[in-house]
């Protein structure tokens, strides 16, 4: 069996740590923002803010196995079974305190929410804002079906200035554009690191698999802006690079390599990783880790600030559905990948309603697609026998393919 | 005219709106312009010299759309995208998706690669608290203007804008006439019939919809007013697509007097000004009406129009019907409920597809509603 990735010992500890200094936040004289994954947190960083992640606690709680208990109790409290587990979960886990985290969350001071990657953050976030009675700030990134608009270019600079008076006015004190300038730096530095990472996995065999990007995906989400992200992340990459120097891969023997599409379905990891890797399959790239490297274009170093809004609005949920397929088409070829996983997921509905037409879109890179039916964190909603056997059959049908070639 | 015969037809327009719109482009040559939503300004389409038309989506029976959505899409966005690759709706020349909730939003992206069609997306704010959004609100607006210009080969003056305001504001307040009325004499019109008139305004011809208007207003206040003692129920959500449930409650001695749907007053809700810039008073309507829930107005917007409306039409309980899967409604209704059990309102929640035939259950359910209120 590979080896287990040495730097997670370490992402672990950092982890601990900052999520320790949150719990902590009010001794230590900070305050605590709650923020979108895909929201703006650089500006957070540079006022000494600390940024916590409703969505990172909620792969925290799916991967611990208790979204379908949480989900549960929020449905007793009115919500319906048909929404995103994410919000069900947060919800329950701010009432019960069940969490990974010894109480839950750190309470917030304020919300940060960008609509970005959907619409039902905006719901969530005014739920969390009646609930706390704290101030909220939209992010309000307009969808890119086909273009990007002059108006709408417009609209998000704007709101970056909008955004900093907000904070200001939380804050009571100014801005601090001096230390925007460094977080902003870092902030890109560790994106371009993160890319660098996951494009390890183009190395034959793979040193890494979509698993191991989900798990490692937290310190870009969360400390992104941060010199710590840096370091960590420094240490990542060599240990990637060395592995592909001595053609070390993350999966034995790996045959046949995969793409997975939509986020993970937390509370099955090892099981679906193991379930592959027992067919020599890595899935060596996904689109949801690559979306926070995939907008570095658009970021100027010299200016974040003028520069993120764009950036913000231009990622991977928020454009349309044939451009999300050209991506598609671009990680196959990058990655070299023999099928692609899409995991329809009842609680994203952005990321999931359009995934037949991408399949559509893509019949010309003529690679055999498996959809697996789930939900990122409540495991009411996952039938093992079904999915086993779906797996089953599509490896059969990429084995065969690679028989024939 | 007779009443009947006004109301009879508004209700073959609500039920075969398409057959309605087929034969106003036989006879008017009119470019046909669906909308997916009630964020459409209508007032654009018809300064381009084109018809607007609500989608409602006709379909009993899915099959196309299943290849292109989950099950887990709402019926709403499910049963348009049917008509739409089903051919029902080869009638239209283009279709208008302004940015309102997540499933429209891909509905549209699925709509663009699929149905051969004009296409118009409106890139409207989601937050709407602010003086940087209302200002972005208008540009896109007139965006939607110049796009709607050069797709219909048309140059559309500002003469052509303020009669279309004016026109839209007649129908909103003759619309908002009919609900007072009835708010204050339930007896004078059936709650289904009340409904159908407002599908069929979100189909009809814009001026022959304003004349059948003022004869039904003009027919109705001539109607006695009966002392009404029954129970007035608010109905809340996004879409009501079931008739039915209007009678179920008139048979159990209470009365749907008022509504916040989609397809009821959010429709006629505020007037535009008509002496300011266009774009910026078309704009200024969407935020003053009450916002749909995809929207931001404030995270207490939604508890406290609930409040105003229970206030102002003397509510005695609140039911709500929610389309399945539509989470912008269903994320708020916790709260909002909890605030109806602190005022001793009685409500009752129910989920509907749009296709689905109301079934014993679901009208055992509001029986029980209603007979608790009559205690």
């Amino acid at each position: 069996m590979a080896e287990r990735l040495k730097a997670t010992k370490e992402m672990k500890r950092i982890m601990r740590r900052y999520y320790a200094q949150a719990k902590y936040a009010h001794y230590i004289g900070k305050k605590v923002a709650w923020i979108t994954s895909g929201g703006p947190v650089e500006p957070l960083i540079a006022m000494n803010i600390i940024p916590v992640y409703p969505e990172n606690h909620g792969a925290m709680l799916g991967a611990s196995k208790k979204g379908g208990q949480l989900s549960e109790f929020a449905e007793g409290l009115g919500y319906s079974p048909d929404v995103c587990s994410y919000v069900k979960d947060d919800i329950a886990s701010t009432i019960t305190k069940e969490s990974p985290i010894k109480g839950g969350l750190p309470k917030p001071d304020m919300l940060i929410c960008s609509n970005n990657i959907c619409g039902t953050v905006l719901k969530w976030y005014e739920i969390q804002a009646r609930n706390f009675n704290v101030p909220l700030f939209i992010y309000d990134t307009p969808f890119v079906h086909t273009e990007f608009t002059e108006e709408a270019k417009e609209y998000i600079k704007e709101q970056t200035k909008e955004y900093i008076l907000f904070l200001e006015k939380v804050m009571g004190h100014k801005f601090n554009y001096k230390k925007m300038d460094k977080v902003g730096r870092y902030s890109l530095q560790s994106m371009k690191l993160w890319k660098e990472i996951l494009d390890t996995a183009a190395h034959k065999p793979s040193p890494m698999t979509a698993f191991d990007a989900f798990f490692h995906l937290a310190l870009i989400v969360t400390l992104r802006g941060k010199k710590v992200v840096l370091r960590y992340y420094k240490t990542l990459l060599k240990e990637l690079q060395e592995r592909n120097t001595k053609n070390s891969g993350a999966v034995d023997n790996e045959k046949y390599r995969l793409l997975w599409d939509n986020l993970p379905i937390w509370f099955r990891m090892r099981w679906l990783s193991d379930k592959f890797a027992n067919h020599q399959a890595a899935l060596v790239a996904d689109t949801y880790t690559q979306a926070w490297c995939g907008v570095i274009d658009y970021i100027d170093e010299n200016d974040f600030l003028g520069t993120m809004g764009e950036a913000y609005t231009r990622i991977h949920l928020n454009v349309g559905v044939d451009k999300m397929a050209d991506t598609i088409k671009d990680f196959i070829r990058k990655f070299d990948v023999d099928g692609l996983v899409m995991h329809s997921n009842r609680s994203c509905k952005p990321y999931s309603f359009g995934q037949y037409d991408i399949q559509n879109l893509i019949k010309d890179m003529d690679i055999p697609v498996l959809m697996i039916e789930a939900d990122m964190t409540d495991d009411r909603k996952f039938s093992e026998s079904q999915v086993e056997a779906r797996i089953d059959a599509f490896m059969e049908v990429i084995k065969e393919k690679k028989r024939t070639k | 005219m007779k009443i009947e015969n006004n109301l009879a037809l508004f209700n073959k327009i609500a039920s075969e709106p398409y057959d309605y719109i087929k034969t106003l482009k036989e006879k008017t040559n009119k470019k046909i312009i669906g909308s997916t939503c009630t964020y459409t300004p209508e007032e654009i389409v018809l300064a381009a010299g084109a018809h607007p038309f609500r989608i409602s989506g006709q379909s009993q029976n899915l099959s196309a759309a299943d290849a292109h959505i989950q099950a887990y899409g709402c019926s709403m966005v499910r049963c348009m995208l049917e008509d739409g690759l089903s051919g029902d709706l080869n009638f239209l020349d283009g279709v208008v998706f302004p940015h309102s909730c997540d499933s429209i939003q891909r509905l549209s992206d699925i709509w663009r690669l699929n149905i051969p069609s004009l296409h118009f997306d409106i890139l409207l704010p989601v937050k709407l608290d602010s003086q940087l959004s209302q200002n972005y609100f208008a540009k896109v607006i007139r965006r939607f203007k110049s796009d709607i210009e050069e797709a219909l080969n048309t140059n559309i003056s500002d003469k052509d804008i303020s009669e279309a305001i004016h026109l839209m504001n007649q129908i909103r307040t003759a619309i908002g006439q009919l609900y007072t009325l009835r708010a204050t004499n339930p007896s004078i019109i059936k709650g289904a019939d009340m409904a159908a008139i407002v599908k069929a305004s979100m189909v009809m011809d814009k001026k022959e919809l304003l004349d059948e208007l003022n004869t039904l207003i003009t027919l109705l206040s001539e109607t006695e007013k009966k002392n009404d003692t029954r129970k007035r129920i608010l109905i809340s959500g996004s879409i009501c697509s079931h008739p039915d449930i209007y009678q179920i409650i008139e048979n159990k001695d209470a009365v749907v007097v008022w509504d916040d749907l989609c397809s009821g007053s959010r429709y006629f809700e505020g007037l535009i000004s008509e002496t300011e810039n266009p774009y910026i008073a078309i704009s200024e309507r969407f935020t003053n009406r009450f916002v749909c829930p995809a929207k931001h107005i404030s995270a207490d917007f939604q508890l406290d129009n609930m409040k105003k409306l229970i206030a102002d039409h003397r509510i005695e309980a609140v039911l709500f019907i929610f389309v399945k899967f539509c989470e912008p409604f269903s994320f708020d209704y916790p709260d909002i409920k909890n605030e109806l059990e602190k005022m001793d309102m009685p409500y009752l929640m129910v989920e509907m597809d749009q296709h689905n035939r109301i079934d014993e259950q679901l009208h055992t359910r509001i029986d029980t509603l209603l007979e608790i209120m009559q205690f």
